[in-house]
């Protein structure tokens, strides 16, 4: 076996596993804040997470068309894409809790969830219909900047391409931004008791109806950035794109203790981390027997093998159940 | 300062109570006693809005609370220790008492966790813990600490003695007392009637949803009826 190539290729490894799991956690977080205030496992964020990589795709397309994508630095486009990706994503998350999750408050907990995959089917035909009547096409690609694609080459096997390097900046200023707003300010304290207790939160003086709302404003940007950077990362998107990388963070976040949202962030990298390494490295291992084709087969027997020596995930708590 | 006159709530069809009429006075602690299924918990939940009254009115110092949310309720200076605590779990001791302090924007907030911490200090000793590993007391008195941090001017509490050790409850007890001295005036639903009638000033026993009797704490502690049912005689 070539334990060279092995090593020389697994820095080059690491950072593709990174970029994947960043974007994993950044739409990770939507499900497990939901899940932690409602219970409920929101299906329909996958679309929300489309519809940021269309808003993303939409700004670019029309400032391609005016001459304007030359004129601004794109450093400047990006952060003004991303912000916009969040903001209407965020938006929707809101909107779609307050017409298909809220009035079934209460109802057994199979009704929102079919719920929230009639949501998840309706925006994709509403984007597609969108795109079509709009552009005459719902597969549409990223414009690329030079600027992005410039690879920064660090040695003579690994070099990363800039825009790598910006998800996982953009991933991590979110994470931090997202972790401190939790553990360390009185919204936060709200929304963690929330999770926990709903009357009780109330008879504290909170909103419970509005923190709800801020969750999904919340988790839903997050998505809406991660749609974005999904599109700067690999250019293609369309009213689908949601689908597999939401299976995958939804995953992640149940890897990591579905309602913690620490836990989904190290699910989503651990996820990321598995696949990378078995998309370059099952076909050397196994001297070519397996190929990167099974990359998904490898990540999710190992999810298996960890969910059943952890149930609750790596970093779920066990509660005491209140009487 | 507290007013309740003919209130119905029903639970689905569950009618639970049936024309609750009550009052608190400024400065007073006041015993709402009863069998279990009485409608304490009931009556206690609606005055601080967790549920909706079908009719009747709830007055506090002029204005009506019937119909206000809960979240609101708690502005107008009316804070509720729940049955069975119902502390945050997953936060801190110090944590739980800043929810309690939700509604405020004053400077006050850790000068008034120091004076929790004064009324129990068990909770000073662990105020980073995670509130879920506290003893049954120690939950009970954070659940307490936790309604005080609201600033209130009507306590709720809501069977504080529940499963807790007779000398624990003593000391809970011992600092309702001195809570009340200190100005805040107190409605303390109890299973327990022979300790809240020790406290109380006034008291009212509760049965399927009405009131059956009302008093003095001296003159309902020497009820014969009251010392068969509650008092184990
Ligand atoms: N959530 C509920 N749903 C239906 N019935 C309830 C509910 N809570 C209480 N009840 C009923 O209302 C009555 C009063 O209960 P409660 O107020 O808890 O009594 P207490 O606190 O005096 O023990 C009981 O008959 C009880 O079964
Ligand atoms: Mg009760």
């Amino acid at each position: 076996m070539d334990w060279e190539l092995l090593l020389a290729i697994f820095p080059q490894v690491v950072m593709d596993g990174l970029v994947l799991g960043f974007m994993y956690a950044l739409i990770a977080l939507g499900y497990t804040m939901v899940y932690g205030v409602l219970e409920l496992i929101n299906f329909a964020h996958s679309e929300i997470f489309m519809v940021g990589g269309f808003v993303g795709v939409e700004i670019l397309l029309t400032m391609q068309a005016t001459g304007w994508l030359d004129t601004f630095n794109p450093f400047v486009i990006l952060i003004f894409i991303i912000l916009m990706g969040m903001a209407v994503s965020g938006v929707l998350a809101v909107v779609v809790e307050r017409v298909a999750y809220r009035p079934l408050r209460g109802a057994p907990r199979l009704i929102p969830l079919i719920s929230a995959i009639g949501v998840s089917f309706f925006l994709q035909d509403l984007v597609r219909l969108g795109e079509s009547l709009w552009r005459n096409a719902f597969y549409l690609t990223y414009p690329s900047f030079a600027a992005f694609n410039t690879r920064i080459e660090i040695a003579e096997t690994i070099d990363f391409s800039v825009k790598s390097v910006i998800v996982v900046v953009a991933s991590l200023a979110m994470l931090f931004a997202l972790q401190f707003l939790v553990t360390r300010t009185k919204l936060g304290k709200a929304i963690r008791a929330v999770a926990e207790d709903q009357p009780t939160a109330s008879l504290m003086g909170v909103n419970v109806n509005r923190i709800i709302s801020l969750t999904f404003l919340i988790g839903g940007a997050m998505g809406g950035a991660a749609g974005v950077l999904f599109g700067v990362q690999y250019n293609t998107i369309n009213p689908f794109t949601g689908f597999i990388p939401g299976i995958k963070a939804f995953t992640a976040a149940v890897l990591g203790g579905i309602g913690n949202i620490p836990g989904a962030m190290v699910g989503g990298l651990v996820l990321g981390l598995l696949e990378a390494f078995a998309a370059s490295y099952l076909s050397l291992l196994t001297g070519g027997a397996f190929g990167a084709e099974y990359k998904d087969i490898f990540a999710f027997s190992i999810l298996i093998v960890i969910l059943i020596f952890r149930p609750r995930g790596l970093l779920g708590e066990v509660v005491r159940e209140r009487t | 300062m507290l007013d309740v006159s003919d209130l119905h709530v029903f639970y689905g069809e569950i009618h639970a109570l049936k024309g609750i009429s009550l009052s608190v006075g400024t400065g007073e602690i006041v015993a709402l006693l009863g069998p279990n299924g009485a409608g304490k918990t009931t009556t206690v939940k609606t005055i601080s809005g967790l549920i909706a009254p079908r009719s009747g009115r709830i007055d506090l110092e002029g204005g009506a609370l019937a119909g206000v949310p809960a979240h609101e309720i708690v502005y107008r200076g009316v804070a509720h220790a729940p049955e069975g605590r119902r502390i945050f779990n997953r936060l801190s001791v110090v944590e739980n008492l800043e929810m309690g302090a939700y509604t405020r924007h004053d400077g006050r907030i850790t000068a008034d966790i120091e004076r929790v911490f004064t009324l129990f200090p068990r909770l000073r000793e662990r105020h980073t813990q995670v509130a879920g590993t506290l003893s049954g007391g120690e939950q009970q008195m954070l659940a307490i600490g936790r309604a005080l941090m609201a600033n209130p001017r009507l306590l709720l509490l809501d069977e504080p003695s529940m499963g807790l050790a007779p000398v624990v409850v003593e000391q809970i007890f011992d600092t309702i007392r001195e809570v009340n001295r200190q100005g805040t005036t107190i409605l303390l639903v109890e299973q327990n009637a022979a300790m809240a009638l020790e406290i109380a000033h006034r008291g009212y026993v509760l049965e399927t949803g009405t009131v059956v009797l009302t008093g003095t704490a001296t003159d309902l502690a020497a009820n014969t009826d009251v010392r068969r049912a509650y008092l184990g005689e």
